[in-house]
Protein backbone atom coordinates (compact mmCIF):
# COMPACT_ATOMS: atom_id res chain seq x y z
CA UNK A 1 0.00 0.00 0.00
CA UNK A 2 1.34 3.38 -0.94
CA UNK A 3 0.77 6.35 1.31
CA UNK A 4 0.28 9.66 -0.44
CA UNK A 5 3.34 11.97 -0.08
CA UNK A 6 1.08 14.60 1.41
CA UNK A 7 0.46 12.36 4.43
CA UNK A 8 4.08 11.25 4.82
CA UNK A 9 4.99 14.92 4.69
CA UNK A 10 2.53 15.66 7.49
CA UNK A 11 3.78 12.72 9.53
CA UNK A 12 7.40 13.84 9.13
CA UNK A 13 6.49 17.37 10.16
CA UNK A 14 4.71 16.10 13.27
CA UNK A 15 7.57 13.76 14.24
CA UNK A 16 10.37 16.29 13.72
CA UNK A 17 8.38 19.06 15.39
CA UNK A 18 7.63 16.72 18.27
CA UNK A 19 11.28 15.85 18.73
CA UNK A 20 12.20 19.55 18.84
CA UNK A 21 9.39 20.32 21.26
CA UNK A 22 10.45 17.48 23.57
CA UNK A 23 14.06 18.70 23.61
CA UNK A 24 13.06 22.24 24.48
CA UNK A 25 10.54 21.00 27.04
CA UNK A 26 13.15 18.94 28.90
CA UNK A 27 15.53 21.88 28.97
CA UNK A 28 12.89 24.29 30.20
CA UNK A 29 11.69 21.79 32.79
CA UNK A 30 15.18 21.25 34.27
CA UNK A 31 15.98 24.95 34.41
CA UNK A 32 12.56 25.81 35.80
CA UNK A 33 12.75 23.01 38.39
CA UNK A 34 16.16 24.10 39.70
CA UNK A 35 15.41 27.81 39.62
CA UNK A 36 12.06 27.38 41.32
CA UNK A 37 13.70 25.65 44.27
CA UNK A 38 16.94 27.60 44.20
CA UNK A 39 16.01 31.21 43.39
CA UNK A 40 14.30 31.90 46.75
CA UNK A 41 17.60 31.04 48.47
CA UNK A 42 19.73 33.01 46.03
CA UNK A 43 20.70 36.52 47.03
CA UNK A 44 23.78 38.71 46.96
CA UNK A 45 24.54 37.85 50.56
CA UNK A 46 24.20 34.12 49.74
CA UNK A 47 26.75 34.52 46.95
CA UNK A 48 29.18 36.72 48.80
CA UNK A 49 29.35 35.45 52.38
CA UNK A 50 31.26 32.55 53.84
CA UNK A 51 29.45 29.33 54.64
CA UNK A 52 28.86 28.33 58.24
CA UNK A 53 28.35 24.95 59.80
CA UNK A 54 29.49 22.90 56.74
CA UNK A 55 27.22 24.91 54.46
CA UNK A 56 24.08 24.42 56.52
CA UNK A 57 23.97 28.16 56.95
CA UNK A 58 25.72 31.17 55.43
CA UNK A 59 26.68 31.64 51.79
CA UNK A 60 28.90 30.09 49.13
CA UNK A 61 31.65 32.64 48.53
CA UNK A 62 34.65 30.21 48.55
CA UNK A 63 32.89 27.87 46.12
CA UNK A 64 32.17 30.83 43.84
CA UNK A 65 35.91 31.59 43.83
CA UNK A 66 36.69 27.93 43.14
CA UNK A 67 34.18 27.78 40.29
CA UNK A 68 35.81 30.78 38.65
CA UNK A 69 39.43 29.87 39.41
CA UNK A 70 39.48 26.30 38.15
CA UNK A 71 38.05 26.90 34.65
CA UNK A 72 40.10 30.08 34.24
CA UNK A 73 43.30 28.23 35.11
CA UNK A 74 42.32 25.20 33.01
CA UNK A 75 41.54 27.29 29.94
CA UNK A 76 44.60 29.48 30.40
CA UNK A 77 46.66 26.31 30.07
CA UNK A 78 44.57 24.41 27.54
CA UNK A 79 43.86 27.22 25.05
CA UNK A 80 47.45 27.92 23.93
CA UNK A 81 48.31 24.23 23.99
CA UNK A 82 45.19 23.23 22.10
CA UNK A 83 45.25 26.01 19.50
CA UNK A 84 48.98 25.46 19.00
CA UNK A 85 48.44 21.75 18.42
CA UNK A 86 45.60 22.47 16.01
CA UNK A 87 47.73 24.94 14.04
CA UNK A 88 50.57 22.46 13.91
CA UNK A 89 48.36 19.61 12.74
CA UNK A 90 46.58 21.63 10.07
CA UNK A 91 49.22 24.06 8.82
CA UNK A 92 52.62 22.59 9.51
CA UNK A 93 52.17 18.91 8.72
CA UNK A 94 50.84 17.10 5.72
CA UNK A 95 48.18 14.46 6.29
CA UNK A 96 50.09 11.32 7.18
CA UNK A 97 49.99 8.21 9.35
CA UNK A 98 51.34 10.22 12.26
CA UNK A 99 48.69 12.96 12.11
CA UNK A 100 46.00 10.26 11.91
CA UNK A 101 47.39 8.62 15.05
CA UNK A 102 47.50 11.99 16.85
CA UNK A 103 43.95 12.74 15.80
CA UNK A 104 42.75 9.31 16.89
CA UNK A 105 44.52 9.86 20.19
CA UNK A 106 42.76 13.19 20.81
CA UNK A 107 39.40 11.62 19.96
CA UNK A 108 40.05 8.83 22.46
CA UNK A 109 41.12 11.39 25.05
CA UNK A 110 37.81 13.20 24.56
CA UNK A 111 35.90 10.01 25.28
CA UNK A 112 37.61 9.13 28.55
CA UNK A 113 35.22 9.45 31.53
CA UNK A 114 36.03 12.44 33.70
CA UNK A 115 36.54 10.33 36.81
CA UNK A 116 39.49 8.65 35.10
CA UNK A 117 40.99 12.11 34.53
CA UNK A 118 40.34 12.70 38.23
CA UNK A 119 42.16 9.52 39.16
CA UNK A 120 45.07 10.40 36.89
CA UNK A 121 45.23 13.92 38.29
CA UNK A 122 45.14 12.55 41.83
CA UNK A 123 48.00 10.13 41.22
CA UNK A 124 50.12 12.39 39.04
CA UNK A 125 49.60 15.99 40.19
CA UNK A 126 48.42 15.50 43.77
CA UNK A 127 50.69 12.60 44.76
CA UNK A 128 53.67 12.26 42.41
CA UNK A 129 54.27 15.98 41.83
CA UNK A 130 53.21 16.68 45.45
CA UNK A 131 50.95 19.53 44.49
CA UNK A 132 48.37 18.25 46.96
CA UNK A 133 44.67 18.94 46.66
CA UNK A 134 44.88 22.37 45.16
CA UNK A 135 43.56 24.78 42.58
CA UNK A 136 46.70 24.00 40.59
CA UNK A 137 46.14 20.23 40.54
CA UNK A 138 42.47 20.72 39.67
CA UNK A 139 43.20 23.29 36.97
CA UNK A 140 45.85 21.10 35.33
CA UNK A 141 43.55 18.08 35.37
CA UNK A 142 40.68 20.05 33.87
CA UNK A 143 43.07 21.46 31.27
CA UNK A 144 43.87 17.95 30.05
CA UNK A 145 40.20 17.11 30.09
CA UNK A 146 39.13 20.00 27.85
CA UNK A 147 42.21 19.87 25.62
CA UNK A 148 40.70 17.47 23.03
CA UNK A 149 37.60 19.66 22.66
CA UNK A 150 39.73 22.73 22.03
CA UNK A 151 42.02 20.93 19.60
CA UNK A 152 39.19 19.50 17.53
CA UNK A 153 37.04 22.64 17.38
CA UNK A 154 40.10 24.77 16.57
CA UNK A 155 41.14 22.33 13.89
CA UNK A 156 37.71 22.46 12.27
CA UNK A 157 37.71 26.25 12.49
CA UNK A 158 41.16 26.46 10.89
CA UNK A 159 40.23 24.04 8.13
CA UNK A 160 37.16 26.15 7.37
CA UNK A 161 39.34 29.17 6.49
CA UNK A 162 39.27 29.27 2.67
CA UNK A 163 42.39 27.82 1.03
CA UNK A 164 42.50 30.88 -1.23
CA UNK A 165 43.43 33.10 1.76
CA UNK A 166 46.51 30.97 2.36
CA UNK A 167 47.43 31.00 -1.33
CA UNK A 168 47.17 34.77 -1.59
CA UNK A 169 49.11 35.30 1.58
CA UNK A 170 51.95 33.06 0.41
CA UNK A 171 51.87 34.62 -3.05
CA UNK A 172 52.46 38.04 -1.44
CA UNK A 173 55.62 36.76 0.17
CA UNK A 174 54.26 36.00 3.64
CA UNK A 175 55.84 33.17 5.61
CA UNK A 176 53.73 30.37 7.01
CA UNK A 177 53.82 31.86 10.49
CA UNK A 178 52.82 35.32 9.21
CA UNK A 179 49.97 33.67 7.35
CA UNK A 180 48.87 31.83 10.49
CA UNK A 181 49.02 34.98 12.59
CA UNK A 182 47.51 37.47 10.20
CA UNK A 183 45.06 35.43 8.17
CA UNK A 184 44.30 32.02 9.62
CA UNK A 185 43.85 32.70 13.33
CA UNK A 186 41.75 35.88 12.94
CA UNK A 187 39.43 34.09 10.55
CA UNK A 188 39.24 30.98 12.69
CA UNK A 189 38.67 32.95 15.89
CA UNK A 190 34.87 32.53 16.14
CA UNK A 191 35.30 28.75 15.95
CA UNK A 192 38.16 28.77 18.42
CA UNK A 193 36.12 30.88 20.86
CA UNK A 194 33.31 28.34 20.55
CA UNK A 195 35.74 25.59 21.52
CA UNK A 196 37.01 27.58 24.50
CA UNK A 197 33.45 28.25 25.63
CA UNK A 198 32.60 24.56 25.34
CA UNK A 199 35.70 23.90 27.44
CA UNK A 200 34.55 26.39 30.09
CA UNK A 201 31.10 24.82 30.07
CA UNK A 202 32.55 21.38 30.55
CA UNK A 203 34.97 22.35 33.30
CA UNK A 204 32.60 24.62 35.22
CA UNK A 205 30.19 21.80 35.95
CA UNK A 206 32.78 19.04 36.39
CA UNK A 207 32.50 17.28 39.73
CA UNK A 208 34.25 13.90 39.77
CA UNK A 209 37.62 15.03 38.47
CA UNK A 210 37.56 18.08 40.76
CA UNK A 211 36.87 16.25 44.03
CA UNK A 212 39.88 14.04 43.35
CA UNK A 213 42.28 16.86 42.54
CA UNK A 214 41.14 20.16 44.05
CA UNK A 215 39.65 18.56 47.13
CA UNK A 216 36.62 19.95 48.90
CA UNK A 217 37.88 22.41 51.46
CA UNK A 218 35.31 25.03 52.34
CA UNK A 219 37.91 27.51 53.51
CA UNK A 220 38.78 30.54 51.44
CA UNK A 221 41.79 29.73 49.22
CA UNK A 222 44.72 32.13 49.35
CA UNK A 223 46.87 30.79 46.53
CA UNK A 224 46.76 28.22 43.74
CA UNK A 225 48.32 25.74 46.16
CA UNK A 226 45.25 25.75 48.42
CA UNK A 227 42.43 23.29 48.18
CA UNK A 228 39.10 24.68 47.01
CA UNK A 229 35.52 23.48 46.66
CA UNK A 230 33.61 24.34 43.49
CA UNK A 231 29.88 24.96 43.34
CA UNK A 232 29.18 21.62 41.73
CA UNK A 233 31.17 19.79 44.41
CA UNK A 234 29.44 21.87 47.09
CA UNK A 235 26.08 20.95 45.64
CA UNK A 236 27.06 17.29 45.54
CA UNK A 237 28.20 17.26 49.18
CA UNK A 238 25.25 19.25 50.50
CA UNK A 239 22.76 16.99 48.77
CA UNK A 240 24.57 13.71 49.19
CA UNK A 241 25.23 14.12 52.88
CA UNK A 242 21.86 15.63 53.54
CA UNK A 243 23.35 18.80 54.98
CA UNK A 244 20.94 21.29 53.45
CA UNK A 245 18.74 20.63 50.45
CA UNK A 246 17.72 24.25 50.39
CA UNK A 247 21.28 25.55 50.08
CA UNK A 248 22.07 22.77 47.59
CA UNK A 249 19.37 24.12 45.28
CA UNK A 250 20.57 27.66 45.86
CA UNK A 251 24.04 26.58 44.73
CA UNK A 252 22.61 24.72 41.75
CA UNK A 253 20.67 27.80 40.69
CA UNK A 254 23.82 29.91 40.89
CA UNK A 255 25.66 27.32 38.81
CA UNK A 256 22.99 27.21 36.13
CA UNK A 257 22.92 30.99 35.91
CA UNK A 258 26.72 31.02 35.62
CA UNK A 259 26.66 28.52 32.74
CA UNK A 260 23.92 30.51 31.05
CA UNK A 261 25.96 33.68 31.47
CA UNK A 262 29.03 32.01 29.93
CA UNK A 263 27.01 30.92 26.91
CA UNK A 264 25.36 34.29 26.44
CA UNK A 265 28.72 36.03 26.69
CA UNK A 266 30.11 33.66 24.08
CA UNK A 267 27.26 34.45 21.68
CA UNK A 268 27.61 38.15 22.30
CA UNK A 269 31.38 38.05 21.74
CA UNK A 270 31.03 36.04 18.56
CA UNK A 271 28.32 38.26 17.10
CA UNK A 272 30.34 41.36 17.89
CA UNK A 273 33.37 39.79 16.28
CA UNK A 274 31.51 38.76 13.14
CA UNK A 275 29.81 42.15 12.86
CA UNK A 276 33.12 43.94 13.15
CA UNK A 277 34.73 41.92 10.38
CA UNK A 278 31.97 42.11 7.78
CA UNK B 1 66.44 35.94 -27.71
CA UNK B 2 67.46 35.16 -24.15
CA UNK B 3 68.84 38.64 -23.53
CA UNK B 4 65.40 40.15 -22.97
CA UNK B 5 64.03 37.08 -21.19
CA UNK B 6 62.96 38.01 -17.67
CA UNK B 7 62.07 34.41 -16.94
CA UNK B 8 63.73 31.61 -18.82
CA UNK B 9 62.19 28.16 -18.48
CA UNK B 10 64.52 25.38 -19.55
CA UNK B 11 63.53 21.72 -19.89
CA UNK B 12 61.03 21.85 -17.06
CA UNK B 13 59.41 18.60 -15.90
CA UNK B 14 56.82 18.48 -13.14
CA UNK B 15 55.37 15.40 -11.52
CA UNK B 16 52.33 15.11 -9.28
CA UNK B 17 53.24 11.79 -7.73
CA UNK B 18 53.60 9.52 -10.75
CA UNK B 19 51.64 11.74 -13.11
CA UNK B 20 53.81 13.94 -15.28
CA UNK B 21 52.05 17.29 -15.65
CA UNK B 22 54.83 19.13 -17.51
CA UNK B 23 57.10 17.52 -20.08
CA UNK B 24 60.36 19.24 -20.80
CA UNK B 25 58.85 22.69 -21.25
CA UNK B 26 61.15 25.38 -22.62
CA UNK B 27 59.93 28.93 -22.95
CA UNK B 28 60.92 32.53 -22.32
CA UNK B 29 58.86 35.22 -20.65
CA UNK B 30 60.13 38.52 -22.05
CA UNK B 31 60.61 41.63 -20.03
CA UNK B 32 57.74 44.16 -20.19
CA UNK B 33 55.74 42.03 -22.53
CA UNK B 34 52.60 39.99 -22.03
CA UNK B 35 53.06 36.28 -22.56
CA UNK B 36 49.91 34.17 -22.83
CA UNK B 37 49.59 30.45 -22.18
CA UNK B 38 46.70 28.82 -23.97
CA UNK B 39 45.48 25.28 -24.33
CA UNK B 40 42.63 23.00 -23.26
CA UNK B 41 41.80 22.33 -19.60
CA UNK B 42 44.32 20.11 -17.89
CA UNK B 43 47.10 20.82 -20.39
CA UNK B 44 49.39 22.09 -17.64
CA UNK B 45 49.33 25.83 -18.35
CA UNK B 46 48.30 26.79 -14.82
CA UNK B 47 50.84 24.34 -13.44
CA UNK B 48 53.53 25.96 -15.55
CA UNK B 49 52.51 29.42 -14.36
CA UNK B 50 52.66 28.27 -10.74
CA UNK B 51 56.22 27.06 -11.23
CA UNK B 52 57.36 30.64 -11.76
CA UNK B 53 56.61 31.64 -8.17
CA UNK B 54 56.85 28.12 -6.75
CA UNK B 55 53.21 27.97 -5.69
CA UNK B 56 53.32 24.29 -6.61
CA UNK B 57 55.47 23.77 -3.52
CA UNK B 58 52.24 23.86 -1.55
CA UNK B 59 50.92 20.74 -3.27
CA UNK B 60 51.89 17.47 -1.65
CA UNK B 61 53.86 15.18 -3.95
CA UNK B 62 54.78 17.79 -6.57
CA UNK B 63 58.34 17.31 -7.88
CA UNK B 64 60.17 19.58 -10.30
CA UNK B 65 63.10 18.89 -12.62
CA UNK B 66 64.71 21.42 -14.93
CA UNK B 67 65.37 25.11 -14.48
CA UNK B 68 63.38 28.31 -14.14
CA UNK B 69 65.75 31.25 -14.41
CA UNK B 70 64.62 34.61 -13.06
CA UNK B 71 67.13 37.21 -14.23
CA UNK B 72 69.49 34.33 -14.87
CA UNK B 73 69.23 32.67 -11.44
CA UNK B 74 67.42 29.38 -10.95
CA UNK B 75 64.45 29.84 -8.62
CA UNK B 76 64.64 26.14 -7.74
CA UNK B 77 68.30 26.29 -6.71
CA UNK B 78 68.99 24.81 -3.28
CA UNK B 79 68.63 27.43 -0.58
CA UNK B 80 66.59 29.83 -2.73
CA UNK B 81 64.42 32.17 -0.63
CA UNK B 82 60.87 31.32 -1.67
CA UNK B 83 59.20 34.20 0.22
CA UNK B 84 61.57 36.64 -1.48
CA UNK B 85 60.84 35.03 -4.86
CA UNK B 86 57.10 35.50 -4.32
CA UNK B 87 57.61 39.19 -3.60
CA UNK B 88 59.34 39.53 -6.96
CA UNK B 89 56.92 37.29 -8.84
CA UNK B 90 53.35 38.06 -7.77
CA UNK B 91 50.13 36.36 -8.72
CA UNK B 92 46.53 37.26 -9.56
CA UNK B 93 44.13 34.36 -9.14
CA UNK B 94 41.13 33.09 -11.02
CA UNK B 95 38.53 34.24 -8.53
CA UNK B 96 38.95 37.65 -6.92
CA UNK B 97 40.14 36.74 -3.42
CA UNK B 98 40.43 39.78 -1.17
CA UNK B 99 40.87 39.08 2.52
CA UNK B 100 37.82 39.83 4.69
CA UNK B 101 39.50 43.06 5.74
CA UNK B 102 39.13 46.70 4.78
CA UNK B 103 40.23 47.87 1.34
CA UNK B 104 43.21 49.62 2.91
CA UNK B 105 44.30 46.60 4.97
CA UNK B 106 44.07 44.45 1.85
CA UNK B 107 46.27 46.71 -0.22
CA UNK B 108 49.00 47.04 2.41
CA UNK B 109 48.97 43.38 3.51
CA UNK B 110 52.11 42.48 1.61
CA UNK B 111 53.94 45.58 2.82
CA UNK B 112 53.11 44.90 6.45
CA UNK B 113 54.25 41.32 6.01
CA UNK B 114 57.51 42.71 4.66
CA UNK B 115 57.90 44.84 7.78
CA UNK B 116 56.62 48.30 6.78
CA UNK B 117 54.39 49.74 9.48
CA UNK B 118 54.84 53.48 8.99
CA UNK B 119 51.31 54.79 8.52
CA UNK B 120 52.33 57.53 6.10
CA UNK B 121 54.31 55.24 3.85
CA UNK B 122 51.51 52.68 3.86
CA UNK B 123 48.99 55.34 2.86
CA UNK B 124 51.20 56.61 0.08
CA UNK B 125 51.77 53.11 -1.28
CA UNK B 126 48.07 52.29 -0.99
CA UNK B 127 47.18 55.34 -3.06
CA UNK B 128 49.73 54.70 -5.79
CA UNK B 129 48.84 50.99 -5.95
CA UNK B 130 45.13 51.70 -6.15
CA UNK B 131 45.83 54.30 -8.84
CA UNK B 132 47.96 51.75 -10.65
CA UNK B 133 45.06 49.32 -10.64
CA UNK B 134 42.59 52.05 -11.70
CA UNK B 135 40.66 51.73 -8.47
CA UNK B 136 41.58 54.92 -6.63
CA UNK B 137 38.58 56.98 -7.69
CA UNK B 138 36.11 54.32 -6.63
CA UNK B 139 37.94 53.38 -3.44
CA UNK B 140 39.43 56.60 -2.06
CA UNK B 141 36.38 57.50 0.05
CA UNK B 142 35.89 54.08 1.53
CA UNK B 143 39.34 52.76 2.27
CA UNK B 144 38.25 51.45 5.66
CA UNK B 145 35.16 49.66 4.37
CA UNK B 146 35.19 45.92 3.81
CA UNK B 147 36.76 44.82 0.54
CA UNK B 148 34.05 42.17 0.22
CA UNK B 149 31.45 44.89 -0.39
CA UNK B 150 33.06 45.82 -3.74
CA UNK B 151 31.66 44.46 -6.99
CA UNK B 152 33.61 41.49 -8.42
CA UNK B 153 35.61 43.37 -11.04
CA UNK B 154 36.68 46.00 -8.50
CA UNK B 155 37.63 43.16 -6.14
CA UNK B 156 39.85 41.76 -8.85
CA UNK B 157 41.44 45.15 -9.41
CA UNK B 158 41.92 45.41 -5.64
CA UNK B 159 43.79 42.11 -5.80
CA UNK B 160 45.97 43.62 -8.51
CA UNK B 161 46.54 46.74 -6.37
CA UNK B 162 47.45 44.51 -3.42
CA UNK B 163 50.02 42.90 -5.64
CA UNK B 164 51.42 46.17 -6.99
CA UNK B 165 52.01 47.38 -3.43
CA UNK B 166 54.65 44.66 -3.02
CA UNK B 167 56.44 46.13 -6.06
CA UNK B 168 56.81 42.88 -7.97
CA UNK B 169 58.79 42.56 -11.17
CA UNK B 170 56.71 39.83 -12.75
CA UNK B 171 52.92 39.45 -12.54
CA UNK B 172 51.37 36.04 -13.09
CA UNK B 173 47.68 35.98 -13.94
CA UNK B 174 45.80 32.73 -13.73
CA UNK B 175 42.63 33.22 -15.79
CA UNK B 176 42.07 36.58 -14.10
CA UNK B 177 38.82 37.29 -15.94
CA UNK B 178 37.05 33.96 -15.77
CA UNK B 179 34.73 35.19 -13.01
CA UNK B 180 33.98 38.50 -14.74
CA UNK B 181 31.48 39.67 -17.33
CA UNK B 182 32.67 40.95 -20.75
CA UNK B 183 32.67 44.65 -19.78
CA UNK B 184 34.69 44.00 -16.61
CA UNK B 185 36.96 41.73 -18.63
CA UNK B 186 37.57 44.55 -21.09
CA UNK B 187 38.60 46.86 -18.25
CA UNK B 188 41.06 44.33 -16.85
CA UNK B 189 42.54 43.79 -20.33
CA UNK B 190 43.06 47.53 -20.79
CA UNK B 191 44.66 47.61 -17.37
CA UNK B 192 47.01 44.80 -18.37
CA UNK B 193 48.17 46.75 -21.40
CA UNK B 194 48.82 49.70 -19.11
CA UNK B 195 50.70 47.54 -16.58
CA UNK B 196 53.03 46.03 -19.13
CA UNK B 197 54.76 49.40 -19.43
CA UNK B 198 56.30 48.65 -16.04
CA UNK B 199 55.87 44.94 -15.39
CA UNK B 200 56.52 41.63 -17.06
CA UNK B 201 53.25 39.74 -17.33
CA UNK B 202 52.41 36.08 -17.92
CA UNK B 203 48.76 35.13 -18.25
CA UNK B 204 46.92 31.84 -18.48
CA UNK B 205 43.65 32.13 -20.34
CA UNK B 206 40.92 29.95 -21.76
CA UNK B 207 39.79 32.78 -23.89
CA UNK B 208 41.71 32.78 -27.17
CA UNK B 209 40.38 36.18 -28.22
CA UNK B 210 41.79 37.49 -24.99
CA UNK B 211 45.20 35.99 -25.72
CA UNK B 212 45.08 37.47 -29.22
CA UNK B 213 43.99 40.89 -27.94
CA UNK B 214 46.46 41.44 -25.14
CA UNK B 215 49.52 39.25 -25.53
CA UNK B 216 52.77 39.80 -27.39
CA UNK B 217 53.88 36.19 -27.17
CA UNK B 218 51.86 33.02 -26.87
CA UNK B 219 52.53 29.42 -26.01
CA UNK B 220 50.13 26.65 -26.92
CA UNK B 221 50.23 23.70 -24.55
CA UNK B 222 48.77 20.23 -24.85
CA UNK B 223 49.08 17.31 -22.44
CA UNK B 224 51.94 18.90 -20.56
CA UNK B 225 53.98 19.80 -23.62
CA UNK B 226 54.70 23.15 -25.16
CA UNK B 227 53.47 22.50 -28.70
CA UNK B 228 54.32 25.86 -30.13
CA UNK B 229 55.64 29.11 -28.78
CA UNK B 230 56.16 32.37 -30.62
CA UNK B 231 54.88 35.85 -31.23
CA UNK B 232 51.11 36.06 -30.83
CA UNK B 233 50.59 37.50 -34.30
CA UNK B 234 52.34 34.59 -35.93
CA UNK B 235 50.86 31.89 -33.70
CA UNK B 236 47.31 33.00 -34.40
CA UNK B 237 47.68 33.65 -38.14
CA UNK B 238 50.39 31.30 -39.40
CA UNK B 239 50.91 28.54 -36.84
CA UNK B 240 53.67 26.13 -37.69
CA UNK B 241 52.12 23.05 -36.15
CA UNK B 242 48.94 21.33 -37.23
CA UNK B 243 47.91 20.83 -33.58
CA UNK B 244 48.07 24.58 -32.93
CA UNK B 245 46.07 25.36 -36.01
CA UNK B 246 43.37 22.84 -35.03
CA UNK B 247 43.07 24.41 -31.59
CA UNK B 248 43.00 28.07 -32.56
CA UNK B 249 40.60 27.45 -35.45
CA UNK B 250 38.22 25.82 -32.96
CA UNK B 251 38.39 22.33 -34.41
CA UNK B 252 39.43 21.00 -31.06
CA UNK B 253 39.47 22.05 -27.39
Amino acid sequence: MRVHPRYTQKAALALLGGATLLTVAVLVFIIFFVLEKGLPVLSLSFLFTNPQDMGRAGGILPTLIGTVALPVLALAIATPLGVGTAVYLTEYTRESGLTKVIRFGTDCLAGIPSIIFGLFGFIFFVTVLRLGWSILSGGLTLAFMVLPTIIRTSEEAIKAVPASYREVSFSLGATRWQTVRKVILPNALPGIVTGVMLGIGRSIGETAAVIFTAGSSLRMPHSVFDSVRTMSVHFYILAREGISNQNAYGTAAALIIAVLAVNLTAYWLMNRFIARRS
Amino acid sequence: MTESAKVDIQGLDLFYGRFQALKSVTMAVRERKITALIGPSGCGKSTLLRCLNRMNDLIAGAKVRGRVLLDGRDVYRPGADVDELRKRVGMVFQRPNPFPLSIFDNVVYGMRVAGTHNRGRLREAAESSLRGAWLWDQAKDRLDRSALALPLDQQQRLCIARLLAVEPEVILMDEPCSALDPIATGKIEELMLDLKERYTIAIVTHNMQQAARVSDFSGYMLLGEMVEYGSTGKLFTRPEKKLTEDYISGRFG
